[in-house]
């Protein structure tokens, strides 16, 4: 294995999901093969084709003080709520806030405690797949009963996707650049890449990135629901999400946010960080197919996943698992393998695979960040977690997918990549290696 | 707007709009308070107190009124002067 000029290291991780309300309760969850997803108990909910989801473990309100949470899309929210997590678990200095005003601010509690990052070297991308539908549609709601008069000041900065980046920004003082990448399901696989981006061509050398979405509301349930893409299993939502399996009929919408600090290696050895692991590099391609339906000769999933390879210094005999899309639709499970088959060549037959979605959903926007989450703790913990409700494999799966129990990985240099694909043709592959 | 409030109506009402919208404890809204300077309140949320202001006290306070309402004293004075019996 080769390295990059810049070597870029992941040293906290954050996350709020269906499965708990941080990384470990998620992670637990995950070995475990539980499920997050519910019905949902909606007012009219019988009238939607899709009566379920995988909705947050924890309320954001149990963290976020009221008046706060009131100018704070929920898909907001709850990516500041990873982001402090991953603060945290980065051993960074609680942040100090900037008064509006021109008074001096008092210092937080704690504030000496843990390493001051320079503000001036400090990025942030923050993506989300759709922005705060909530805001968009409630605003609306109050314009038709109430007029314009009525309708919340923040119903621009609560619903404009790259809301989630700018909060997380001016809560950490990232001064050195903010971005949120808009690519449907594929767009927190992007933030990692431009993160990794931003520390190499020296813009940053540390970047909190992550993706955040929440947008389980009747108008997706509806939506999703008329293109035939999520699954109908109303009587047995925790059995929905089923990768790989034969009875596999759709995605599960989720929602939830998941953060991580990546920092320049030079960075995080010189003040004595931990290291989860080292994000080696990212690979994008565009299918210029359909504006949905995916190139089905699995050509741009395998461009991206060779150029992952190709930006990370790593040959195909370094993987040893993949965090796979795996939505759990008819066609794209097995379209993904095929494509893993044609980018790795016959490593495809010793790595193992594994489709989280399957006790997560779907988090659209936030699922690439997710995935990259579960992919640094898989190999640090050196734990595959189980896909899910794979029961009856399908005929068509050659490939080593991981079901049932957590799988070792053997100890030792590894590297791992987690897909993300997304409408509008977007394919993002992510390479993470151990940190040995 | 059945009665015509006192200031310490006017003042209790105001407090408890800015604990709601912006979350400063009710006892920190004292009349001398200016709201940028005193009470770190950004405009956007100035915007939010006024609406309901206008809906707590039944009085209308246009956008040119609101730039000039720069303390707590400023909100009780202008409801006060437009709850006056004209003529």
């Amino acid at each position: 294995m080769s390295t990059s000029p810049t070597s870029v290291v992941v040293t906290g991780l954050g996350a709020t999901t269906p499965l708990g309300g941080d990384v470990p309760s998620t992670w637990s969850a995950l070995l475990a093969g539980r499920s997050g997803v519910r019905k949902l108990d909606w007012d009219n909910v019988d009238e939607l084709p899709v009566r379920f989801a995988a909705q947050l473990a924890v309320d954001p309100a149990e963290s976020i003080p009221r008046a706060q949470l009131r100018r704070l899309d929920r898909s907001q929210a709850i990516a500041l709520i990873a982001a402090r997590e991953a603060w945290r678990d980065a051993g960074f200095a609680p942040p100090v806030r900037r008064a509006k005003s021109a008074k001096p601010v008092e210092a937080e509690p704690g504030a000496d405690e843990g390493f001051r990052v320079d503000g001036d070297r400090l990025g942030v991308v923050v993506s989300s797949g759709i922005g705060g539908l909530h805001t968009a549609l409630n605003s609306y709601d109050v314009y038709k009963e109430k007029g314009w008069a009525r309708v919340s000041p923040f119903t621009v900065p609560m619903l404009m996707p790259n809301g989630a980046s700018g909060h997380v920004g001016i809560e950490f003082g990232a001064t050195a650049g903010s971005h949120a990448l808009v690519s449907a399901c594929a767009s927190s696989g992007e933030a990692v890449g431009y993160a990794i981006d931003m520390i190499r061509a020296g813009r940053a050398d540390v970047v909190i990135c992550g993706g955040t979405e929440s947008c389980i509301h009747p108008l997706q349930m509806a939506s999703f629901g008329s293109m035939r893409a999520m699954s109908t299993r109303n009587e047995e939502p925790e059995r929905a999400s089923r990768p790989y399996d034969k009875n596999r009929d759709g995605f599960v919408l989720g929602e939830g946010a998941a953060v991580m600090i990546l920092e320049s290696e030079e960075h995080a050895r010189a003040r004595g960080a931990k290291i989860h692991a080292i994000a080696a590099g990212c690979g994008y391609s565009n299918d210029a197919y359909d504006i949905v339906l995916p190139d089905p000769s699995g050509a741009g999933q395998a461009k991206a996943m060779l150029r992952a390879l190709e930006d990370g210094g790593l040959t195909p005999e370094d993987i040893v698992h993949v965090n796979a899309h795996a939505t759990s639709t008819p066609a794209g499970d097995i379209a993904e393998l095929a494509s893993i088959r044609a980018a790795l060549g016959d490593v495809a037959d010793r790595l193992t695979v594994t489709g989280t979605k399957s006790m997560t959903g779907h988090l659209l926007g936030g699922a690439g960040a997710l995935e990259s989450v579960i992919t640094i703790l898989t190999l640090r913990e050196g734990l595959v977690p189980p896909t899910a409700n794979l029961e009856d494999m399908d005929d068509e799966v050659d490939l080593d997918v991981v079901r049932g129990e957590p799988r070792a990985i053997p100890d030792g240099p590894a590297a791992a990549l987690n897909n993300s694909f997304g409408f509008g043709g977007h394919n993002v592959s992510v390479a993470f290696r151990r940190a040995v | 707007m059945a009665a015509i409030a006192t200031e310490q109506d006017i003042l209790k009402g105001l407090a408890e709009i800015i604990d709601e919208i912006v979350g400063i404890d009710k006892s920190e809204v004292t009349p001398e308070k200016n709201f940028i300077e005193d009470l770190d309140i950004d405009s956007l949320s100035m915007v939010e107190i006024a609406v309901a202001a206008q809906d707590q006290f039944g009085v209308e306070i246009p956008d040119d009124e609101l730039r000039n309402l720069k303390t707590v004293q400023d909100v009780i004075n202008f409801v006060q002067n437009l709850q006056k019996p004209q003529g």
